[in-house]
């Protein structure tokens, strides 16, 4: 739509390859990278709009989705908007998935418990994790540890990914889950699926 | 208008009512229009002015009815949409006006009932009881297609503009401080598979 090529050329296409850690090599199983499979899987499974608040380690699913005119693509200025977005989209009869990293999801929490999950909304959510396995930022790394629980509480089915071989699997049965169950579903990128952040130093 | 007009008409327009505008609204809605009323007050009196299938109701996500309202007009450019939104609620959510004014729907349209107050929580100010002009933020925020309503006939005639031409548009008005006239269903599956009903998702 016009609107997706409007926003492409706004959107970040260049890659810090110093602050970007390398996704897990494809070469040892033959799959495709893990963005590839994300984003395929969303197509089959007619997921269109995509909105996210960008992160490092996703942007290469976000250049993917918005090089792709299947997709409506573009970023929100908060996590709750995009919720809110996605929300309003499932009701009009349009599926779609938000983007985040594991800070934006903190800010969720109030969107989740009064809207997506008592209006029987699935959502989708891709979060990608900061905070663990090699991080250098303590913010991160607190923010982190209230995902899950917060998760657990609500009784939000959530996934934590780890393995290129299952990716596909996890996500397009969440996703059928999801719309099956009429609920909300985290799908957590692991940095041994994405590789994560590489150290600042 | 530019920004700085704008908040100078701001102390010139008539102070209206929430319900009292509900209703001139909810009457030249003929077409399947979907409205999204924001939480408490703005959707209680959209809830009292007619019971309305493509109306959905917000129990909670303070702010969200802008980026709700975003949602369906993407899923539904052939449908008019409007966003019903209180000034607190909408002050709550500003980056969303620079998000719609980003991709620019022209189904949408943002209503914002300004009473400068938290009427539910005690009438406590908002900023827009002092130097802040919702419309004179929508412009600045890219919708070029925002104004005041300076009165009720004002208000009628800018929304059936609004259903006519492109937006998006934001269309404000001063109301005063009088709670709703009722309190809306508090049903949220209900709400939602009556909405989807109500614009032709579910059959």
């Amino acid at each position: 739509m016009s609107v997706g090529s409007r926003i492409e050329k706004s959107a970040r296409t260049s890659r810090d390859e110093d602050m970007g850690a390398e996704p897990r090599s494809d070469l040892s199983t033959g799959l495709k990278p893990w963005h590839a499979i994300v984003s395929e899987a969303l197509k089959r499974n007619e997921v269109r709009l995509v909105t996210y608040v960008p992160d490092r380690v996703l942007t290469p699913l976000i250049d993917s989705v918005h090089k792709d005119d299947f997709f409506t693509a573009f970023a929100s200025t908060r996590e709750e908007e995009a919720l809110g977005i996605v929300t309003g989209a499932w009701m009009g009869g349009m599926r779609g998935a938000v983007l985040m990293q594991t800070s934006g999801f903190a800010t969720l929490p109030n969107a989740l418990a009064s809207l997506a999950v008592p209006y029987q909304i699935p959502l989708l959510m891709f979060v990608s994790e900061r905070g663990t396995l090699g991080e250098f930022n303590l913010g991160q790394a607190l923010v982190c540890r209230t995902m899950r629980p917060v998760l657990d509480a609500l009784g939000i089915e959530n996934h934590t990914i780890t393995r290129l071989d299952e990716l596909d699997f996890i996500v397009d049965r969440s996703i059928k889950q999801a719309v099956a169950t009429q609920a909300p579903c985290a799908l957590i990128l692991s940095p041994l699926l994405t590789g994560g952040k590489k150290f600042a130093h | 208008m530019d920004i700085a007009s704008s908040a100078a008409h701001h102390a010139n327009l008539k102070v209206t009512n929430r319900f009292e505008l509900s209703q001139r609204l909810v009457a030249l809605l003929t077409q399947g229009e979907a409205v999204i009323g924001g939480i408490g007050n703005t959707n209680f009196d959209l809830w009292a002015a007619g019971r309305r299938p493509e109306n959905f109701y917000m129990l909670g996500s303070m702010g969200l009815a802008c980026p709700i309202a975003l949602g369906v007009a993407l899923a539904q450019p052939k449908r008019r949409v409007i966003a019903l939104e209180g000034d607190g609620s909408l002050l709550m959510q500003l980056g969303s006006l620079t998000t719609v004014a980003t991709l620019a729907p022209k189904n949408l349209t943002i209503i914002v009932m300004d009473n400068g107050c938290y009427q539910i929580t005690g009438a406590q100010k908002t900023t827009t009881a002092f130097s802040a002009d919702i419309v004179g933020i929508a412009l600045g925020a890219g919708i070029k297609e925002a104004r005041w309503a300076a009165d009720e006939a004002m208000f009628e005639s800018l929304v059936r503009r609004a259903l006519l031409e492109d937006g998006p548009q934001l269309i404000a008005a001063r109301i005063d401080d009088k709670p709703a006239v009722a309190t809306t269903e508090r049903d949220p599956s209900l709400i939602r598979d009556r909405f989807m009903r109500g614009i032709g998702v579910k059959a």
